[in-house]
């Protein structure tokens, strides 16, 4: 290559290179740009008085506190605090007032709507989708049509305790399984399945077994869906003369709903919300639409 | 390596034995039946060993092994690395594009586990960052270190243990994946048997790279050859450490992890974050290194810069890794020397941007005219902007907006398409018309084409990344007046859509862009015309005089 004592020059930049030459490559010895290296001793001294003010390196027991005293710990603690204290008058008036009470004082349902919409965001939209629709086996929370009930007491009790749960005072009932337990033989099922429809309104195709089904659903349904088929509501027991069908009201999801049985399950949430949110949640559900 | 025909060397024998064993084992594994995934990783480990054992057989009974293995430059390794980085690079784009039009249309994981979401982001990540980028980083390294060495790389047999080995890692990685064999690292999800085999490679990689410095003929190490090494060494260190763990079974699939809690985490992110700093980081910038001042023709701006941002790097990027752990358990300490420690990371992250880009000086007229140097330098522009951007999310106050967010998804993408991709794909358009012989590429017209319509698509991911995961950041911390969180989650997923929907269709470009570069450089192997000295061999005008 070239003789070592003279530098070389790169001709375009007149600037003498490192006299290396690499499969062609070789390298100009410019200095560090100004610019680049103030602004990394700058970042550099950035780092160091960051050092200084917050907690930073870790010493054999301890680490090195920092003179701004900072812990991200205790700066959550209080905030949580702060914000429990600036709720708490209001929590307290909602658990200490009558549910009418509340529906009437509107700075207290503003309060119990923003806390039950959020709690339901977070622990109901799961099941019964973000806008309360609900889906198949999980109830529409928006009409009036309620299995146990729907004023707030017993909104609230059902959120409490839940259904079919493993809470003591759970909310408890038990529609059988005709085919499966064989209470019932298939035909007999296919009868009631055509009288339910007759119940609901919906169109049927063999009007000839209606007397039948009408005896049928005398003997094993009315002790609990009542005589006139409309429901119970201290056993949960579903309205059959209207259109709401919780699983779905076609030959087929009716069949299904007798020969199986069915027994849907909402969890308790008594422990896991406190009384304030499931108080607030109960308000929420209470005044989408069909609260009693 | 003198040797006639009829010897085995030492590396023939040792892969021999190897293989044999691997044999064993795979069959005693899937006849153990300890869970599903080993059992089909078993037979998948007895089929690969039996071909391995085939392909020495054939090897040591050729009559000319000898004289190939005296050419100057073992460049047929280098060859199959071409391809199978371009080959890995396809599959990685096109998984990416798949688990982006899940993320738009959910309806798209077919209900199936093994198209899952959750199994194919792991293998569309482990594809693009080690099957391409490794195979990439592989392949020019072992032509960067013979070229700027003058020496042949070390071993016979061990370059192609490093590269079979290594797809031999990718593809059991990657069926793991599928078949829900995964230890939950982020990635380091394969299991145990699998990061064990890597080890051996890797291990082997090193010792080849290592050897074929210790021979070259001169006497300085280029800069590249520092990066490369780093590399290396970096991610030998990263992979033992993350992956310490002990299987439940030697003959199952599952193992536990060494560390439990905030030391997993901080363990997991000290790696993931060197993953990136050192994968793809040092490694890239290695490539930049060799390959810009060669297609520009000219020399590197500057020596001092690339000495002191080199060790600036390396030593400061080891320390990043808990700003992915802000507001989190890790205590507050850590957390405020991830942050410091990546602002101070700034600046020499910059200093290879400003070497990539001042070597141009001289040179610029050539980006209106060779469309693949100017890729190379806007990857340099993606490398600065990206790491402009990384020391910012790093700070707190901007993390407690950006953490968790698509930000970071747009972030780390502007970062592997605009520079990682881009500074490969202008090593492949290099590379292939050199190895293969050739005058040039098949078409020049055709890589402007892979360069407008990828530029549109990383445009269109990172913008619609950052319009999103600012949006879900401001979502998930709106107040009411009470304290209550306005926006439940559910509504923040509703509000991406559009979004993820422009970010599918940046993918598709990108997947697009990569398969016109498939194409064009599979036409120059098949159909450019051949010339004897491919690589521009005029060094760039100088003269012998005074200093300045």
């Amino acid at each position: 290559m070239s003789d070592k004592d003279k530098p070389v020059i790169d001709e375009y930049s007149g600037v003498e290179t490192t006299g290396h030459d690499w499969d062609g490559i070789q390298e100009l010895n410019n200095p560090l740009p100004r610019w680049w290296l103030w602004s990394f001793y700058a970042c550099i001294l950035w780092a160091i008085v960051y050092w200084i003010f917050m907690p930073s390196w870790p010493l054999v027991q301890d680490y090195t506190r920092g003179a701004l005293g900072y812990s991200q710990r205790t700066v959550v603690t209080n905030q949580l605090a702060a914000l429990a204290e600036a709720r708490a008058d209001l929590g307290k008036k909602l658990l200490a007032n009558e549910p009418e009470k509340i529906v009437h004082d509107k700075g207290l349902l503003e309060f119990a709507y923003a806390a039950g919409k959020t709690a339901f965001a977070d622990n109901c939209a799961g099941c019964h989708g973000s806008g309360a629709g609900g889906a198949k086996g999980y109830p529409n929370l928006n009409d009036d049509d309620w299995l146990w009930g729907g004023s707030l007491e017993a909104i609230e009790t059902s959120i409490r305790f839940g259904i079919r749960a493993t809470h003591e005072e759970t909310r408890f009932s038990d529609m059988p399984a005709f085919g499966v337990d064989e209470l019932l033989e298939k035909e007999e099922i296919s009868t009631l399945v055509t009288y339910l429809q007759g119940l609901s309104g919906q169109p049927i195709t063999e009007p000839e077994v209606l007397e039948a089904g009408k005896l049928l659903f005398a003997d094993n349904c009315a002790s609990c869906h009542g005589d006139d088929a409309k429901g119970n509501r201290e056993q949960g027991a579903p309205n059959l003369t209207d259109a709401i069908w919780l699983f779905g009201k076609d030959k087929k999801t009716i069949y299904e709903t007798v020969h199986t049985g069915r027994e849907g399950m909402m969890p308790a949430w008594d422990g896991r919300l406190d009384p304030v949110t499931i108080r607030a949640l109960a308000v929420f559900i209470h005044t989408r639409g069909g609260g009693e | 390596m003198q040797q006639n025909s009829t010897t085995l060397s030492f590396g023939e024998i040792g892969l021999f034995f190897l293989s044999g064993s691997t044999l064993l084992y795979g069959l005693v594994a899937a006849s153990r039946r300890v869970d599903p995934v080993m059992e089909i990783h078993g037979y998948l480990i007895a089929i690969i060993s039996l071909v391995a054992i085939f392909l020495l057989a054939a090897r040591a009974t050729k009559a000319d092994r000898a004289q190939q293995d005296n050419e100057p430059y073992n460049m047929d390794v280098v060859k199959a690395g071409a391809i199978a980085s371009t080959f890995w690079g396809v599959v990685g784009f096109a998984v990416g594009l798949v688990i982006a039009l899940q993320l738009a249309f959910p309806s798209l994981n077919f209900d199936t586990a093994y198209l899952n979401f959750g199994r194919l982001r792991p293998l569309h990540t482990s594809a693009v960052i080690f099957a391409f980028g490794g195979n990439i980083l592989i392949m020019t390294s072992f032509f960067v270190v013979q070229k700027t060495c003058k020496a042949r790389l070390a071993g016979d047999i061990a370059p192609w243990f490093v590269f079979w080995g290594y797809q031999i890692f990718i593809v059991m990685a990657a069926t793991g994946y599928l078949i829900g064999g995964t230890q939950s690292k982020e990635y380091a999800e394969p299991e145990w048997y699998v990061d064990l085999w890597l080890t051996l490679v890797w291990v082997t990689y090193l010792l080849v790279f290592l050897f074929t410095l210790f021979k070259r003929k001169e006497p300085h190490i280029y800069v590249a050859n520092w990066f490369y090494l780093a590399f290396i060494v970096t991610v030998a260190m990263l992979h033992l450490i993350n992956n310490a763990g002990i299987p439940v079974s030697f003959f199952g699939s599952k193992s536990y992890g060494l560390f439990a809690g905030t030391q997993d985490a901080m363990t997991q992110w000290w790696y993931a974050h060197n993953a990136v700093g050192f994968f793809l980081t040092a490694g890239f910038l290695a490539i930049m290194y060799y390959f810009i001042p060669k297609r520009a023709n000219r020399p590197i701006y500057s020596y001092r810069l690339s000495i002191i941002h080199f060790w600036a790097l390396i030593f400061l990027y080891i320390w990043a890794g808990p700003h992915h752990l802000h507001y989190t358990a890790l205590p507050d300490w850590a957390q405020t020397l991830g942050m410091t420690f990546s602002i101070m990371l700034w600046m020499p992250s910059w200093g290879g941007m400003i070497n990539g880009m001042m070597t141009l000086s001289g040179a610029w007229d050539k980006l209106r005219t060779d469309p693949v140097l100017r890729m190379m330098v806007v990857s340099t522009a993606f490398y600065g902007m990206s790491t402009f951007e990384g020391p910012l999310m790093s700070i707190k106050a901007v993390n407690s907006l950006s953490h968790y967010t698509d930000w970071t998804i747009g972030h780390v993408h502007s970062g592997a398409l605009g520079w990682v991709a881009y500074i490969s794909f202008g090593a492949l358009y290099c590379i292939v018309p050199w190895l293969w012989k050739k005058e040039g590429l098949y078409s020049n017209k055709l890589v402007n084409w892979h360069f407008w319509i990828s530029t549109l698509g990383i445009l269109l991911y990172i913008c619609a990344m950052w319009v999103s995961g600012i949006m879900q950041g401001l979502m998930w911390r709106a107040y009411d007046q009470y304290g209550f969180l306005e926006y439940s989650f559910i509504e923040s997923v509703e509000a991406m859509h559009p979004y993820y929907f422009i970010r599918a269709l940046g993918g598709l470009l990108f997947v697009l862009g990569s398969l016109i570069m498939a194409y064009n450089l599979w036409k120059t192997v098949k159909s450019g015309a051949s010339v004897v000295t491919p690589q521009p061999s005029k060094a760039p005008t100088l003269r012998q005089g005074e200093a300045a």
